[in-house]
């Protein structure tokens, strides 16, 4: 019994991490219909932004998040501007390269400026655990997690609660009668972007005390992020977080029992079955991820 | 391409105009130019007297220049008060949005009883009272209607162009493009005839009427 909270708790807490670029992943492609390739570079952005405050001025990540999400915010407005918003509306392969050349570019940025060389942050939370219950729980990941939460939750409050996160929801649903009702599209556009690699870069700088930091980390969970976004239902926030914490646990029972590999494998193969099942995702609303006015 | 050449065409405060044509005869065009979401080549577009055709479309819904777009364009996730609330997306009609939302329950009692279903549920009639009902919701200066009784049946044609003259005789200046001719020019003003991207006709409702052209073309006669 011990055995499997702790199975699942570990399981939670991973797929809290995968929630947070999840939910900014389904967010751009729900609200841009663009696929944002680039996603889990912001990421690494975010994880090497940790590294060097700490490395040159001692910064812990839980202080320098504040610092390191913000700048990634503009780096989101500049991108945007000079890439997303020159492919909307162009042929699906002009946005894909869009996206798909940002991360290579971002990548081998990275890999010239910083070197291959694997790079680590300790923190006081590296290493750390507490234990509710007889479960051992992570210092650095139970902070993740609820920070992953507490800003889904946000983003949902945001969305169906505030007059302009409604405007947001307009723009998923139709451009033009969007436009039509007074909203900004490019604006809202510029926001939904930036606030989702900002949400990459932020994940980034929690996970920096855990993870290894190399100028291809993001790659290493693009193909996860971009399995739980579909799991949950393309454009679907709720879908996404549910979806990622399922991924989580699947991928944490599956490896327990059968070895990591077969945890990869596990998901997967979930993945399929519900797709054969509800084409739409977990979330997804059937010919939403068609609609776009 | 050019889907419209050229299109002088004025509406007065307190107006209704209507523009008639043919299928692809660049009316839809011409509401989107007015709009801001296609782009004008040349020309100016005077709106209370200021030139507004260098505003993005945005910037022209927050003067009070609203379209009802052809196919309505619901948001069809969002519940039917979500988007009447939309409706009043601007500061201008924001301040207003209780007393706009009253008005425009009262003015479509079909829409009150469904105010929680999802826009995308409700058929294809009620869909046109919800686009019409969220155009009002922007408190329009002048309301631009493209073709609102597209694709319903007689009995709801009927009915959207009731609700129309009623949102006419409301004081609403409105520019409305209609297949139904004849019903149209029972209450517009005055109106013109798009041909192929040109105005071939313009002139009150009461000659376009009675021109041979357009009985012949439009009305069947
Ligand atoms: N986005 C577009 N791209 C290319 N051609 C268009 C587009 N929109 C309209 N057209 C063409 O412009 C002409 C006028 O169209 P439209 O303004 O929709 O006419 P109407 O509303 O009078 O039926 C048509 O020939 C139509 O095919
Ligand atoms: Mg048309």
């Amino acid at each position: 019994m011990q055995l499997v909270l702790q199975i699942i708790a570990n399981g939670l807490l991973i797929g809290g991490l995968y929630a947070l670029l999840a939910v900014g992943l389904t967010l751009i492609f729900g609200v841009l219909r663009v696929v944002n390739f680039a996603h889990a570079e912001f990421m690494m952005l975010g994880m090497y932004g940790a590294y060097w405050l700490w490395a040159l001025y001692g910064l812990d990540p839980y202080l320098s998040v504040f610092l390191v999400t913000p700048v990634i915010f503009l780096l989101g407005v500049a991108v945007d501007r000079l890439i997303v918003r020159r492919s909307i509306g162009k042929p699906d392969v002009t946005v894909v390269f869009a996206t798909l050349g940002l991360s290579i570019f971002l990548q081998n940025a990275a890999l010239t400026l910083w070197r291959a060389d694997i790079r680590s942050v300790s923190t006081f939370a590296t290493g750390s655990v507490f234990v509710v219950g007889g479960v051992r729980l992570s210092v650095a990941m139970t902070v993740s997690f609820a920070v992953a939460l507490l800003f889904a939750l946000a983003l949902w409050i945001f969305l169906t609660r505030t007059m302009y996160g409604k405007g947001i929801q307009a723009v998923a649903q139709n451009r033009r009668a969007a436009a039509l009702m007074g909203i900004d599209v490019k604006r809202a556009y510029m926001i939904t972007y930036s606030v989702a690699v900002a949400a990459a870069g932020a994940m980034g700088v929690l996970v920096a005390p855990i993870f290894t930091i190399f100028p291809r980390v993001g790659q290493t969970q693009i193909v996860t992020i971009f399995v739980i976004v579909v799991l949950g239902g393309l454009g679907s926030v709720p879908g996404a977080v549910i979806a990622a914490l399922l991924v989580g646990i699947i991928r944490s029972g599956a490896g327990f029992l059968f070895g990591t590999a077969w945890g990869e494998l596990a998901y997967f193969a979930v993945f399929l079955l519900v797709l054969i099942v509800r084409p739409q995702g977990l979330f997804g609303r059937r010919g939403a991820e068609v609609y776009g006015g | 391409m050019i889907a419209l050449h050229e299109a002088s065409i004025t509406v007065e405060e307190g107006e209704t105009v209507t523009v008639l044509g043919a299928n692809a005869a660049g009316k839809t065009t011409l509401l989107n130019g007015i709009s801001g979401l296609v782009p004008l080549r040349h020309g100016t577009i005077l709106f209370n007297g200021e030139s507004i055709e260098n505003l993005p479309a945005h910037e022209r819904v927050a003067r009070g220049l609203i379209q009802v777009p052809e196919g309505r364009l619901v948001f069809p996730f969002m519940s039917v008060e979500d988007n009447l609330r939309l409706g009043a997306f601007t500061p201008r009609a924001r301040v207003h949005l209780k007393s706009s939302l009253e008005r425009v329950y009262d003015l479509f009692p079909r829409l009150p009883e469904r105010k929680a279903q999802l826009a995308g549920s409700l058929s294809g009639g009620e869909q046109q009272m919800l686009a019409l009902g969220r155009g009002l919701m922007a408190l329009p200066r002048l309301l631009m209607l493209d073709e609102p009784s597209l694709g319903l049946a007689p009995l709801l044609v009927q009915e959207v162009m009731d609700r129309v003259a009623r949102i006419r005789a409301e004081g609403v200046t409105v520019l409305i493009v209609e297949q139904n001719v004849n019903q149209t020019l029972k209450f517009a003003d005055r109106g013109y005839v798009l041909e192929n991207g040109w105005v071939a006709l313009s002139g009150s409702a009461a000659e376009l009427g009675a021109s041979d052209e357009v009985r012949k073309a439009y009305l069947g006669m």
